[in-house]
């Protein structure tokens, strides 16, 4: 059987309070895309800053290639990874251009600044954004516009691996669409290895190979996005169609 | 309450506290390693220790400059009144320049320049660790404490005995002023004082003290908006913070470096 490319078995997170991840099964194979779904507040984001190592998970095992995180080579990974944050996080005394082209410009062989220049605008045509955007600082921009300079800063060095917090979240459906087709050639023509945290059912169905539930701390299913129309669980059920009632309950 | 439990109550707060004390400086001091011991592994960011040290040095020298003017007049002012009224050709020169070289030269700039500095890098720090930021520097293969954190302590630690030597020369001045036009003392006599009273060593500590208030008062700043708290609670947090323990790490410093120059 083939050895995943991130593996998650166990993972437990607390900030004080009750758990949030509370025993977090996971597995993305190389090449796929996994969208991870379920209820605002379930713990989607800690689970990306956990195999990230920003937090450090209370238990259970990461594992990398079949490695735990731990004792991977983890600036080799990092240089091979590039991640959308959910709030952007855009270096805001950086100009955009900057921002998108930011590992290259730092890189040990860097690129000059006229070079990054013209790579950070050919990255800002790909998320829909023309090159008099580039010059601007990141205060100047709306909230879809940083989130897709986020965008274009997570895919410029063209990485294998990437992580996307809610890539479509605050941007109008047209913008979404290019979007998601932009994830979605990621995958299918670069071959990356793609966790989306996505709570749009047209992401979901356009991005993902795989798709994981998240709910009350733990991967309540999970399964190929064909079935997940028809796989019963009346969780996912509820998630799909946005239903007030169901299972999961509407105040939290 | 009787009065043992009383005792008991108090010497448990004093043992938490110092624990907590000395939990808080092993937590300081494995920070400042790891920021230091970036000096010796590559990549080396230039460009950022050269825009900290125009921000921290250049634009902290109206501050400083400023500060030293004002307390030269003054200390000369109050050493005549002391008592100085008869040989104040020679005291009020040669005390306005040890008290300006030695000690309130570095100690006002230093407090000056935390006030200005280390507020500013805790708030910067604290709102990119906030809005994940710090975090996206990891994901791009940059450490932060080797981006952020050193370029900040090293500029600050640099720029400090420049601003402080600066600072000397001004505030000796401002003492030149107060005492040739207000005390009527003769202009040369101050000068050749001044200049025969004070001994290398004498500026030599003082910059001393300058390079290590500039190096705590930038990490105070870096160590308090690196650990910032969430939302803008925490970055006030560890703005505040950052100027009080640099305020008061400063003066105990100075307090140290004073008995070992002594
Ligand atoms: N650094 C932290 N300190 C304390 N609590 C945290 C921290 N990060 C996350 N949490 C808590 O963990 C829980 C899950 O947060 P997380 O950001 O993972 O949610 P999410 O599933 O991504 O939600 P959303 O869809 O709204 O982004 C929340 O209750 C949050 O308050
Ligand atoms: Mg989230």
């Amino acid at each position: 059987m083939p050895v995943p490319r991130i593996e998650l078995r166990g993972v437990r997170k607390a900030f004080g309070g009750p758990e949030v991840l509370a025993g977090v099964d996971l597995a993305v194979m190389k090449g796929e895309s996994l969208v991870i779904i379920g209820g605002s507040g379930t713990g989607k984001s800690v689970t990306l800053k956990c195999i990230l190592g920003i937090l450090k998970p209370d238990a259970g095992e990461i594992l990398i290639d079949g490695i735990p995180a731990g004792r991977i080579d983890r600036r080799a990974f990092l240089r091979d990874f590039g991640m959308l944050f959910q709030g952007g996080a855009l270096f805001d005394s950086l100009p955009v251009w900057h921002n998108v082209a930011f590992r290259l410009i730092h890189a040990r062989q860097p690129l000059s600044r006229r070079d990054a220049h013209a790579l950070a605008v050919g990255k800002l045509a790909r998320v829909g954004l023309g090159p008099e955007v580039a010059d601007l600082f990141p205060a100047e921009l709306s909230g879809g516009m940083q989130k897709r300079v986020g965008l274009a800063r997570a895919i410029a060095t063209d990485p294998h691996v990437i992580f996307f917090d809610e890539p479509t979240s605050g941007l109008d459906p047209i913008m979404a669409g290019v979007i998601n087709d932009l994830i979605r050639e990621l995958v299918t023509e670069m071959g990356a290895t793609a966790v989306t945290i996505t709570h749009d059912m047209t992401t979901v169905r356009t991005v993902a190979d795989h798709v994981a539930l998240l709910h009350g701390g733990v991967v309540r299913w999970a399964g190929p996005v064909e079935a997940m129309d028809a796989c019963g669980d009346p969780f996912v059920d509820q998630f799909i169609h946005g239903r007030a009632d169901g299972p999961i309950a509407a105040i939290r | 309450m009787t009065a043992a439990s009383l005792l008991l109550g108090l010497l448990a707060s004093i043992g938490r506290s110092t624990i907590g004390l000395l939990a808080a400086t092993g937590r300081v001091t494995l920070f400042a390693a790891d920021a230091v011991s970036q000096l010796v592994r590559p990549p080396f960011y230039w460009g950022e220790l050269g825009r900290q040290l125009i921000r921290i040095g250049y634009f902290s020298l109206p501050v400083v400059g400023l500060t030293t003017l004002f307390t030269g007049g003054a200390l000369a002012l109050q050493i005549y009144a002391g008592g100085a009224r008869f040989n104040a050709e020679t005291v009020v020169p040669s005390i306005v320049a040890i008290g300006i070289v030695r000690e309130l030269g570095p100690v006002l700039g230093g407090l000056m320049v935390a006030g200005r500095v280390a507020s500013s890098i805790a708030a910067e720090l604290g709102t990119m660790r906030v809005t994940e930021q710090i975090d996206a520097l990891t994901t791009l293969s940059t450490d932060p404490m080797k981006y952020l954190v050193l370029p900040r302590v090293l500029a600050a630690t640099l720029a400090l005995p420049v601003l402080v030597g600066i600072g000397d020369v001004i505030g000796v001045m401002g003492g030149y002023l107060v005492g040739v036009y207000r005390l009527d003392i003769n202009g040369a006599n101050y000068i050749r004082n001044t200049v025969d009273f004070l001994e290398t060593m004498d500026v030599v500590s003082g910059l001393v003290k300058a390079a290590a208030f500039g190096f705590i008062l930038a990490l105070m700043g870096c160590y308090h908006g690196y650990h910032s708290g969430r939302g803008a609670q925490g970055v006030g947090r560890a703005t505040t913070d950052a100027v009080v323990s640099a305020s008061v790490l400063i003066l105990a410093a100075n307090y140290l470096l004073t008995e070992l120059f002594f």
